[in-house]
């Protein structure tokens, strides 16, 4: 048999909690944006591990539709940082300021 | 938690495979934290891309492994490339620096509170073990079969809807894409970290706008790329009209 699920849940665990340090250190927005992705696939990742212990197709059925949102979410977000960056020279995330008071 | 295939033993194979992927995970997730060039985070977030999908195999997801690997490492790794090839490689930024003071300690301990959360979570069952209405992952047929029975029936109209919502994602990458068009301020100064644009700084005079508002006219009906490479062929036309 497979491995137990805690440590499926572990691992994703781990991977999100990557992802999140990352997304706050990071400054370049386009590591940023990896960042949330690896927190995406942690979340994948438990859906997977719960529709095995659970023997339950819906989880894998949820993955399907967050691979489909997350498609789309790359492609709006890419092309709004290809947006910013075409009137700004910086590509961090400080040189986006123009709500600062 | 209450199947009994969850609590048996691990065979040796299937842990070994386990190990492997997930120490290939955890490896690539911190080359996409710690690496500095961008490039070489999108690398490393293929590996991580990887793992992910063998832990899928292992756990008799196979079609969501094949599509992880054909959507994740071939789409949206390939437009990350793509935009960080439009961009340019940005080397400026120090990933040791802090912006804000102790701006990285904070984001660790909010990390660690983050993962002891999860991991606390865990550790109580949170599952009722009632079935839903998509069907059991081990009854007859393959894997596709089961996923596609299950999306095509039960999940039928959540299927249409992301179809709504690709075209209007697609929509909205070629508007965000596009140029200005002619008659709005544009007031965008030619960055120079592009390294494909050509165009040297203070080049927004107003032939220089009308040209380029012409090109990016021209190019208006393509993808979200093609538009933006040629909103960088249109300022190399800029420069030479000027």
């Amino acid at each position: 048999m497979s491995v137990h699920a805690s440590w499926y849940l572990t691992l994703a665990a781990l991977l999100f909690t990557i992802g999140a340090v990352g997304l706050l250190v990071r400054r370049n927005v386009l590591v940023m944006f990896m960042c949330i992705e690896l927190m995406l696939n942690a979340a994948n990742l438990t859906f997977v591990t719960f529709a095995r212990a659970l023997n339950d197709i819906g989880g894998q059925v949820a993955v399907f539709f967050v691979l489909v949102v997350a498609a789309a979410e790359v492609v709006v977000g890419l092309g709004i940082i290809v947006a910013i960056f075409r009137r700004k020279v910086g590509a961090t995330a400080d040189d986006a300021h123009l709500l600062k008071g | 938690m209450s199947a009994p295939a969850v609590l048996a033993a691990a065979t040796i194979p299937d842990a070994v495979t386990f190990a492997l992927a997930a120490v290939i995970c955890v490896v690539g997730a911190l080359g996409v934290v710690l690496m500095r060039n961008p490039v070489h985070s999108a690398l490393a977030l293929v590996m991580t891309l990887f793992g992910v999908a063998v832990l899928f195999v292992e756990q008799d997801a196979q079609f969501l492994a094949a599509v992880q690997v054909i959507v994740y490492t071939g789409a949206i790794v390939v437009l990350f490339l793509f935009v960080i090839m439009l961009l340019g490689v940005d080397r400026r930024e120090r990933v040791l620096a802090d912006t804000f003071r102790g701006q990285r300690v904070v984001a660790l301990v909010l990390g660690l509170m983050v993962l002891a959360e999860v991991v606390l979570l865990a550790r109580t069952r949170w599952t009722t073990g009632a079935h839903s209405v998509a069907g059991p992952l081990d009854g007859p047929g393959s894997n596709v079969a089961k996923l596609g029975r299950s999306i095509f029936t039960t999940y039928l109209i959540p299927f249409e809807v992301t179809s709504a919502l690709l075209v209007v994602a697609v929509v909205g990458a070629v508007v965000l894409a596009r140029r200005p068009g002619l008659g709005e301020p544009s007031g965008e100064a030619p960055d120079e970290a592009d390294g494909a644009s050509p165009v040297g700084p203070g080049a927004s005079g107003p032939g220089a706008e009308a040209a380029d508002a012409e090109a990016a006219d021209a190019a208006g009906a393509g993808t979200a790329e093609s538009t933006a490479g040629a909103g960088a062929a249109a300022g190399a036309g800029a420069a030479v009209t000027r």
